[in-house]
């Protein structure tokens, strides 16, 4: 009974919403009422220049008595340089005193032997010999593919960024366990952090903290935190309250309780949160490039605009190595359990120190008599750019005219008609319908959020670029899902093709977007099609992922009394895996619209019509103002997705009894 | 402190033959196109051999602006009258940015298509060939207009204007980014397939690729204002994109700061052929940009000594 309402009721909202979209220019002509296809100027908030205003405020004016406000974020700047200064002097340029040509070199940076001990130590100190080597392996790739420098400054960057962001999420997470409130006050911010295009914010951010490496820093700062604070919140929350228990029964004062007792036994869990952290920080490599943190980044957007594809993907790939290498490292200190002490003198106890520290000063006295130990030389390096430039070559001459095929029929049978059904929505029925959806799914109090947040979009005058943006992000999603899912139940099924395709997928979530863009503008030319499949590759991975996680982690008792009923393979899979792995499914598409919506942006940069490119265009033209308003407008879109498709998913879990 | 520097900055104007740069780096700024690159490598390392200290940062060609306004930079050494006409009036109304003059380059920006459409079109480069075979250019998604893939939305450009008024059966379609542009150049260029679209110099893909600019009817302000004025009464625009010089723009206090370098730096002044060998040389024969200032600079040292003011 309940089930054959609720379908009355998705079936008769969408019905509705068709027919005004499909006829709402008739409507508009019929009652001349033409705000029902526009959204009257008149009606519009002035937010664009109140933003401009508060900002300018606060760039100029605001002040604590003693100093501005800029002054603070200058002096957090300049105290976030000196860190950063000393890595890059460490990893690359030396030490020296005095400027230009009465610079003098106090100490040189680490040779690349150094370097590669280094990581290779840290591997081994982590886990085992298997991942020095891979640690090592990877480095040592970044020297023969001659990205050593570039890799260095922006290892310097990551090395900087990831702990302020991994510490600062910690104590923001500690912060919300304690006082709900504050959590709760959050909450929100944290939304907006992830979701809020980064080129948004870039200029007031480069006014108050200076032109260079730190502004790309607190950028970069910024998208990577969220997720610590709240992993850290979670892991605390998950700490059983016997640990709790036994720690107050010792005496721990409130501050034992945390350092000695809580943070400890959630070490594992905070170190996703650190893990993620230098995921998210890798993945803003490119846009901290272009407001001058050099290194990789810099290199990828340097060979596009010489559409030199080879350079490009090699710059793109070490950028992948180099997140292969932390990413592992920082996996296997999660799972790292305490070992026994060693014994012994300081050499027996510290065997990798010590290698580490000779292996230093050796190649710092020998760097100074042969080059070739201090900075690897350039001849021996390779590169296969050319072979890059050759391969797309030959796909394009062959393949264009069969990609061309198939993209006028996705054109015409799905993206055209899509767009049309979402351009066509009037926006006053916009926002009732999704306040509709809304209230159906989570109750009146998502409800009336979707109903404001749908509403500041259309009062913001940027309805219809939204519904451009709703349009591609649907379709792509829709696509990625359908390719997704199965791909991932298939990486679940068979451990083998899952090795291969769970890797694929990390691969091309670490390797810069701009890398294929180029590429599939090539064989697409510049248009949604482009964008669309753009996006669908960097939103896959979420899909397959969590498809892959949820058939895995069905129960085994389940599986057996399934096997004992005498269910085939596919009817394990339809009635039982699949059914049990539907919360998993849900969270996966919730990743896969937030990837979507955050690569949107980056398409903007070959020429969507939609939110990311009203983004881009006011970073183009240093207008903070309408950047940010746009900027809101995509992160409201986002919040509203992720709060209808989190209370899918636990309404499922109520129903599956989890 | 301030009191000293002002005092000081009094004694110099008084005692100009005193005035002395200050050891502090002057910071250029680097973008992420070649010719930029060598621009800026070119006056770093003259500045160089007049013994100041220079620091290149890398920067967002239009973001770049906020720096330029508080002082976090001092010099961009390529702003373009046609894609950064509206940043530079913008900064320079705030009066902490200043114009250094020109670089001497001149800014061309028009339609372009590849020397193989012109038989698919004879009658090009004149632009009322374009009338005929309109066709020529046409894609399954324009078809049977002509396809014309224009700049970013960012660099204005007025062609959807022009195509109205000069009657043209084209769709203008915006790439969002100079390197969508060139790679569907790319694309295009591999398979011999047509293609028409917005390409400036001096920049390396004129060089890589041949082809020719269309002939539009000239360019004058009068066309742009008065639809009266122009082949098309009635409409504004019935003519070719305006040609405009490539500025140089500096944070005001580079002047007081570093006198010396900043009339060197006002000096500076280099062709479109000579940028047009260099960037070729980097993009297209794979030198770096150090190897190639430092081969103009052995070959032209009475050009760039004549810069530098002591």
């Amino acid at each position: 009974m309940m089930r054959a309402r609720g379908a009355t009721f998705w079936f008769g909202l969408f019905a509705l919403t068709w027919a005004l979209s499909a006829f709402s220019f008739q409507l508009s002509k019929a009652w001349d009422a033409r705000w029902l296809l526009k959204y009257p100027k008149a009606w519009e908030l002035p937010l664009e220049g109140a933003i401009k205003d508060a900002l300018n405020w606060l760039v100029e004016d605001a002040h604590f008595g003693l100093f501005t406000f800029r002054d603070l974020t200058r002096a957090i700047s300049a105290l976030v340089e000196v860190p950063y200064q000393i890595l890059r002097d460490l990893l690359i340029e030396g030490f020296s005193t005095g400027i230009g040509d009465s610079a003098v070199q106090i100490l040189p940076s680490l040779s690349w032997i150094a370097v590669i001990a280094c990581a290779a130590a840290i591997g081994h100190y982590a886990r085992d010999w298997k991942l020095a080597a891979l640690v090592g392996g990877c480095f040592l790739y970044l020297a023969v593919f001659g990205q050593w420098e570039s890799a260095m400054i922006t290892l310097a960057s990551v090395l900087v960024a990831v702990p302020i962001g991994a510490v600062g999420g910690l104590f923001l997470g500690i912060a919300a366990w304690r006082a709900p409130w504050f959590e709760r006050l959050l909450r929100p911010f944290l939304d907006l952090m992830q979701t809020v295009p980064v080129f948004a914010y870039l200029v007031p951010i480069l006014i108050l903290f200076g032109f260079g490496p730190v502004a790309a820093l607190v950028a970069t700062v910024i998208y990577a935190m969220p997720p610590m604070v709240r992993i850290t919140v979670v892991a605390l929350k998950g700490v059983p309250e016997e640990v709790l228990e036994a720690g107050r029964m010792a005496g721990c004062t409130r501050r034992q309780l945390m350092w000695k007792v809580l943070v400890p036994s959630a070490t594992p869990s905070l170190m996703v949160g650190v893990n993620q952290v230098i995921m998210l920080t890798l993945n803003m490599v490119i846009i901290a490039s272009m407001i001058g943190a050099g290194g990789l980044g810099f290199d990828v957007l340097g060979a596009l605009r010489r559409l030199d594809i080879g350079g490009g993907i090699e710059a793109g790939l070490a950028i992948v190595v180099m997140a292969i290498a932390l990413d592992r490292a920082s996996q296997a200190f999660a799972e790292r359990s305490q070992r026994a002490r060693l014994t012994g003198n300081v050499l027996q106890r510290h065997p990798w120190t010590t290698t580490v520290f000779v292996v230093i000063v050796a190649t710092l006295f020998l760097g100074q008599v042969f080059p070739g130990v201090q900075t690897y030389p350039r001849d021996l390096t390779v590169t296969t750019g050319p072979f890059w430039g050759e391969a797309m070559k030959w796909i394009n001459v062959n393949f264009f005219d069969t990609f061309e095929a198939i993209k006028v029929v996705i054109l015409n049978w799905l993206l055209l008609p899509v767009k049309k059904f979402f351009g066509g929505i009037p926006w006053a029925w916009g926002i009732a319908a999704m306040a509709l959806i809304a209230w159906k799914v989570g109750g009146w109090r998502l409800g009336l959020l979707a109903a404001l947040l749908t509403a500041f979009i259309a009062a913001t005058g940027l309805w219809p670029k939204a519904m451009v943006t709703v349009y591609l992000c649907g379709v792509s999603v829709l696509i990625a899902t359908v390719v997704g899912i199965p791909l991932g139940i298939w990486a679940a099924e068979r451990p083998g093709a899952g090795r291969v395709i769970l890797g694929l997928m990390d691969t091309l979530q670490t390797l810069p977007s701009f890398v294929y863009l180029i590429p599939v503008v090539m064989l697409f030319r510049v248009g949604d099609f482009s964008a669309m499949v753009a996006v669908v590759l960097y939103a896959l991975a979420p899909a397959v992922r969590y498809a892959a996680h949820g058939i895995r982690s069905v129960p085994e008792q389940l599986i057996e009394a399934g096997v004992m009923a005498g269910c085939t393979r596919a009817q394990l899979l339809w009635r039982i895996k699949l059914p049990m792995a539907a919360p998993q499914l849900l969270l996966g598409l919730n990743q896969t619209i937030m990837l979507a919506l955050s690569m949107l942006v980056i398409t903007a940069l070959v020429g969507t019509r939609d939110l990311g490119q009203e983004v881009y265009i006011a970073l183009a033209k240093a207008q903070p103002g309408p950047g940010i308003v746009a900027g809101l407008s995509v992160a409201f879109i986002a919040i509203i997705a992720d709060r209808i498709f989190n209370a899918l998913a636990e309404g499922q879990k109520r129903r599956l009894g989890l | 402190m301030k009191h000293l520097s002002v005092a000081v900055a009094a004694l110099m104007t008084a005692f100009p033959a005193w005035a002395a740069d200050s050891a502090d780096p002057i910071k250029l700024t680097l973008h992420d196109w070649s010719g930029q690159l060598i621009t800026t490598t070119l006056m770093g390392e003259v500045l160089k051999q007049a013994g100041t200290n220079v620091e290149y940062v890398q920067a967002d060609y239009i973001a770049q602006f906020a720096g330029l306004k508080t002082g976090d930079l001092h010099v961009a050494m390529e702003i373009w009258e046609t894609t950064g006409r509206e940043a530079m009036d913008e900064a320079f109304a705030t009066g902490n940015v200043v114009n250094m003059g020109e670089t001497g380059m001149q800014a061309i920006e028009e339609w372009w298509y590849p020397a193989y459409m012109n038989d698919k079109c004879p009658g090009l480069p004149n632009w009322e060939a374009l009338k005929d075979c309109a066709d020529a250019f046409a894609t399954p998604e324009t078809a049977p207009m002509g396809r014309y893939l224009g700049g970013p939305v960012t660099w204005g450009g007025f062609d959807e204007e022009r195509v109205e008024a000069l009657e043209l059966d084209f769709e203008v379609v915006h790439a969002g980014t100079d390197a969508a542009l060139f790679a569907e150049l790319e694309s295009a260029y591999q398979r011999q397939d047509p293609i028409m679209l917005w390409i400036y110099s001096p920049h390396w893909a004129p060089s890589k690729y041949e082809g020719q600019y269309v002939e539009f009817p000239p360019y004058s302000p009068e066309c742009y204002a008065d639809p009266a004025v122009g082949v098309n009464p009635d409409a504004a625009y019935d003519c070719g994109k305006p040609r405009g010089p490539i500025w140089k723009v500096a944070w005001k206090g580079v002047a007081e700061k570093w006198p010396n370098a900043a009339k060197t730096i006002e000096n500076f002044r280099i062709s479109n052929d000579e940028m047009g060998q260099m960037v070729a040389a980097v993009d297209l024969d794979g030198k770096t940009v150090e190897e190639t200032v430092a081969a103009w600079m052995d070959a032209n040292k009475e050009v760039w000594s004549a810069w530098i003011v002591k």
